[in-house]
């Protein structure tokens, strides 16, 4: 076998780092989505890419619906426990504070998990890549197709939220709840359709992070805690509220886990990451892109 | 507001009621075994499938009559892999159940925080997990008395691998491990008998249990050109670990996996990628293939075909620890009856016992009775395993 | 919310003195003072982080990682080093509130979600920790071998004795903290709660009080780790991880945040459901418990602390 030169290395590092933390990124913007209108962070949107991953494996692979028609139902059926999540769990609580609302997202978390463990068991299930296996070579670094995908869906999303928030009626009257929910109630926006709207929309974009990510790494019913606390850690580092923040947040851990087990010591790969976010906390309050003014304003 | 009222009342009778609903089961004229598995968790892999395996084996037990005409009743607690909980569970299952012996834990670690239960209160333990240190007291240099354990040690299945290495001629390695209990044991085992088989590890890299990517783990080992990959880690990473040493075209250095490859489903998961793995097993894994007058060829079909037909799901390596632990203490149980002293000397004496994972020979200075031969070398050929030599 | 009545507290001191020996004449909970001790560790933890949550208005997602600490240097220290237990202890405690300092001076100027999320970052890397330094800490098999408590010859082998001397420390720590909330502090503390500007304007110095309370939380933290390291005589990482943070957080929830009461009541229902009631629930244990919070987060805003205030108010209508 022939020896791999150090410039290769450092490409595949960076291929697989912008592949994992493109997944880190799609998790960091729905939780950015919500955020945005309603300030809360919601734990549970980890289980949303474990339900997309395993949605898609029981459509798809024990139910035989071919990937062009699965995609847009799994996508509707965990858009659909976006949406129930929000009538059940965050619509009724009264009073709310960021202690509650946390603990009722982390509820919920609990019981999506429970009960995925009840539908698929505990097993982890594959997904066939979407362009086959054959890994292909770019300057001795190897890439599977499925990288293509997974960033392939993380630029797509981008664009299309960019779409949405800044040439839509519903787009603009969702940044109007974002910036302040009293006055955009006032000019008539129904606010807790908004709610409603952020909390569906960032299940589906949970989903498809978790489709395009099984074929990689599998999936199983415990994923989506993991999944949550990464991109927790990318939306706070990229600064709450930004989209270009957390898909910047979600890239740089990727990478930094990925060169980190690479060139340092894999064993701490995930340390690596958590340091490098917590000083630049303690130099940026808000984060990369986030506004320290904004943030003020916000309850939480 | 009524709704309100009438929410919390409920939920405060909810409290009441959970404060009273403990009830304890008294079958008179039944031995009572306790078994303490991680079941759900970060080790149910391992919970899981021992759970099932020993109440169908207990159902088995009882359909057939029972032991000496009574019924062996088991008491199964979940520590979902948690210290407190295990051992929470094990005093529970001695002060409260009063039960015979127990069985379990399924975890390494758990195991070793409970044996200071077992021995203050003098019950049989039969652990099913793996660490050598459960059946081996640092200090006095001899076995814990009342442990007894019926997994391989992960230093029967490293030392399987390095002759099989050796063999070969092959002592430069890397080493890829989880980094959990399951892993970093076996990681600290192939570490500390290289010498021993003049194994030279040029790389000892370490991913988490939910870590979606290894390619970067994998493409450092590249770099530092190793003969043979050894990886130490179970669910679904192992997997992924499996497909990335492909798709990175890393075949010319073989990839050994360890035991906890030893299901079906892994094969099949990793998609044809892992074609040429090899792996030491237990004949409990490959009851198949082994020669029909092989002694464990009748105990591990039959294990075999009825848990496949009752659980709709693939053997794994694990369930078989369970059903060893189980089958040995209800042999103690048949021929020296609920007297927990008689029951540990029955099992240190217990020879020749015919388990899923080998032929048990315990003696007063071998708690787990199993030799080397309990593992063999696989490899993966066209989707099944294929013995070696 | 400032007094704090003495009466509920004596009660709850007899309650705790004889709750062994009713324990003991019921067969069915006879295990219940040992599922007690634990409930006892973690109210020591929840006693200080309610102050810090619920008075203080300072969110953590890293207690575990104190709680560890303080099990790990009683661990290291008496296993490997054969030092007094009692002395560890208290070096686990100095160690604790360095560490808290040391994180909590630059912590506790975030805010809110970005708070979590550095008290989240700081308890997984010391999680990490225990995992990768196996010399040490024994990797994630953990490390056995951790001897008992004693004093003057007295064992504290016993579920009893540790029972009493576990909740012995809770009571300390409850009358302790009762009377920081019931001084000058405890009202700078509910000031910076409610406006950090106004507190600061008054001149509270908002930065000191966040950090003394959160090393307070953090020692209270250790001293919990080490008795529950010389009880179990064994600890792993993962009792120290991130799940642990968050349960102690739906400790705090559940029995109410702004009331000390709360941490107690959290702290033992947690404790009682996860360890024992649920398990009659089987395979629907983690749903139940789900559902339990969620139905308690929606329905009791104030958590089971705040019922008596509801039932009163029924009255009084």
């Amino acid at each position: 076998m022939e020896k791999i030169t150090l410039a290769s290395q450092l490409l595949q590092y960076l291929i697989t780092g912008l592949t994992v933390g493109s997944v880190y990124a799609m998790v960091a913007v729905g939780f950015n989505i919500i955020y945005n209108v309603t300030e809360i962070i919601n734990f549970a949107q980890g289980e949303f890419v474990m339900l997309g991953g395993l949605t898609m494996v029981s459509l798809h692979v024990a139910m035989g619906l071919p990937i062009i028609l699965a995609f847009p139902v799994t996508i509707v059926l965990v858009t659909v426990i976006g949406i129930l999540i929000d009538r059940f769990a965050i619509c009724p609580i009264r009073r709310p504070s960021v202690l509650t609302l946390i603990i009722a997202t982390i509820a919920v978390s609990i019981i999506i998990k429970g009960t995925a463990s009840f539908i698929w068991g505990k097993n982890p299930f594959d997904l066939p890549a979407f362009s086959g296996r054959n890994p292909i070579n770019i300057l001795g670094a190897v890439v599977q197709p499925q990288y293509f995908w997974v960033i392939g869906f993380l630029v797509i999303t981008a664009i299309a939220l960019s779409i949405f928030f800044d040439r839509t009626i519903i787009g603009k009257a969702m940044r109007a709840c974002a910036d302040n929910a009293n006055a955009a109630s006032l000019v008539g926006i129904n606010v807790k359709k908004m709610i409603l709207l952020s909390f569906a929309l960032s299940a589906a974009i949970g989903a498809v992070a978790g489709i395009a990510i099984t074929p990689i790494s599998l999936m199983e019913y415990d994923r989506g805690a993991m999944l949550a606390v990464k991109g927790f850690g990318a939306v706070i580092l990229g600064g709450l509220g930004s989209f270009p923040g957390a898909i910047l947040g979600g890239l740089i851990i990727g990478s930094i886990e990925s060169f980190g087990a690479g060139l340092v010591h894999s064993g701490y790969k995930d340390a690596f990451a958590l340091i490098v976010l917590l000083v630049i906390l303690f130099f940026k309050p808000s984060g990369l892109l986030g506004n320290i003014e904004i943030s003020r304003i916000k309850r939480f | 507001m009524t709704f309100r009222r009438i929410s919390i009342i409920t939920t405060i009778c909810f409290f009441a009621i959970g404060l009273l609903v403990s009830q304890v089961n008294a079958f008179e004229g039944s031995y009572k075994v306790g078994a303490v598995f991680s079941v759900t968790g970060r080790a149910s892999f391992l919970g899981d499938p021992e759970k099932k395996t020993v109440e169908m084996l207990a159902e088995k037990i009882n359909a057939a009559g029972g032991i000496n005409g009574k019924k062996l009743e088991l008491i199964i607690y979940d520590d979902e892999g948690d210290a407190t909980k295990c051992n929470l569970a094990v005093k529970k299952l001695i002060t409260r159940d009063k039960v015979c012996a127990v069985i379990g834990p399924s975890l390494s670690g758990l195991s070793l925080a409970v044996i200071p239960v077992a021995e203050k209160h003098k019950i049989p333990l039969v652990s099913c997990a793996a660490s050598y240190k459960i059946v081996y007291n640092e200090k006095t240099g001899k076995p814990y008395k009342y442990v007894f354990k019926t997994p391989q040690s992960d230093s029967m299945a490293v030392e399987a691998i390095y002759k099989h290495l050796k063999n070969k001629g092959i002592n430069k390695i890397a080493i890829i491990s989880v980094t959990s209990g399951f892993g970093a044991s076996g990681r600290s085992e192939l570490i500390r008998l290289a010498p021993k088989y003049n194994m030279n590890i040029v790389a000892d890299e370490k991913y988490g249990p939910k870590d979606t990517d290894m390619t970067a783990q994998l493409t450092k080992i590249k770099g530092k050109t190793p003969a043979a990959i050894i990886s130490w880690s179970i669910g679904p990473t192992q997997v992924t670990v499996t497909r990335n040493w492909r798709d990175l075209g890393m075949t010319g250095i073989s990839l050994y996996q360890s035991h906890g490859f030893g299901s079906r489903k892994n094969i099949k998961l990793a998609a044809g990628a892992a074609e040429g793995v090899f792996c030491p097993l237990g004949a409990c894994n490959i009851a198949e293939l082994l020669p029909a007058d092989h002694p464990q060829k009748s105990v591990t079909t039959d294990y075999l075909k009825n848990y496949t037909a009752k659980y709709n799901e693939p053997l794994s390596s694990f369930g078989g620890h369970g059903w060893d632990a189980l089958m040995l203490v209800s042999k103690a149980l048949e021929s020296v009856g609920c007297d927990k002293a008689a029951i540990r000397d029955y099992i240190e004496n217990k020879k020749g016992f015919v388990g899923q994972h080998g032929l048990f020979n315990f003696s007063p200075d071998d708690h787990n009775g199993l030799t080397q031969e309990a593992f063999q070398m696989v490899i993966v050929k066209g989707d099944d395993w294929a013995l070696v030599d | 919310m400032l007094r704090i009545a003495k009466l509920p507290i004596a009660v709850f001191a007899l309650f705790i003195i004889i709750f062994p020996w009713i324990a003991h004449q019921i067969p069915t909970i006879e295990h219940y003072p040992d599922i007690m001790v634990f409930a006892g560790i973690y109210c020591l933890i929840t006693i200080g982080l309610s102050l810090l949550m619920g008075y203080a208005g300072q969110i953590s997602l890293g207690q575990a990682a104190f709680f560890g600490i303080g099990a790990y240097i009683s661990g290291i220290l008496t296993a490997n080093y054969g030092m007094n237990a009692w002395a560890c202890m208290v070096i686990g405690m100095a160690v604790a509130a360095a560490v808290a300092a040391l994180v909590g001076t630059p912590s506790l100027k975030l805010k809110g979600h970005y708070l979590a999320m550095a008290t989240l970052a700081f308890g997984i890397i010391i999680f990490i920790i225990f995992n990768e330094e196996i010399e040490w800490t024994g990797g994630p098999d953990g490390m056995s071998g951790i001897p008992g408590l004693s004093l003057l010859g007295f064992e504290f082998d016993s579920v009893e004795s540790y029972y009493y001397l576990v909740w012995g420390f809770v009571l300390v720590a409850f009358i302790f903290t009762v009377n920081v909330i019931q001084s000058g502090t405890g009202r700078a503390l509910r000031a910076i709660h409610a406006s950090e500007p106004a507190a600061s304007a008054m001149g509270v110095d908002v930065s000191k009080f966040k950090i003394i309370i959160f090393v307070y939380s953090a020692v209270l933290g250790s001293l919990a780790g080490s008795l529950y390291a010389h009880y179990l005589n064994f600890i792993n990482p993962s009792t120290f991880d991130l799940f642990f943070s968050i349960k102690l957080l739906i400790m705090i929830a559940l029995g109410g945040m702004h009331n000390i009461w709360g941490a107690i009541i959290g702290a033992c229902l947690i404790t009682f459901l996860s360890y024992e009631w649920l398990h009659y629930f089987e395979e629907f244990e983690v749903i139940v418990y789900g559902a339990i919070l969620l139905f308690v987060t929606v329905l009791l805003p104030d958590g089971l602390a705040g019922v008596p205030g509801i039932v009163k108010g029924w009255f009084r209508r």
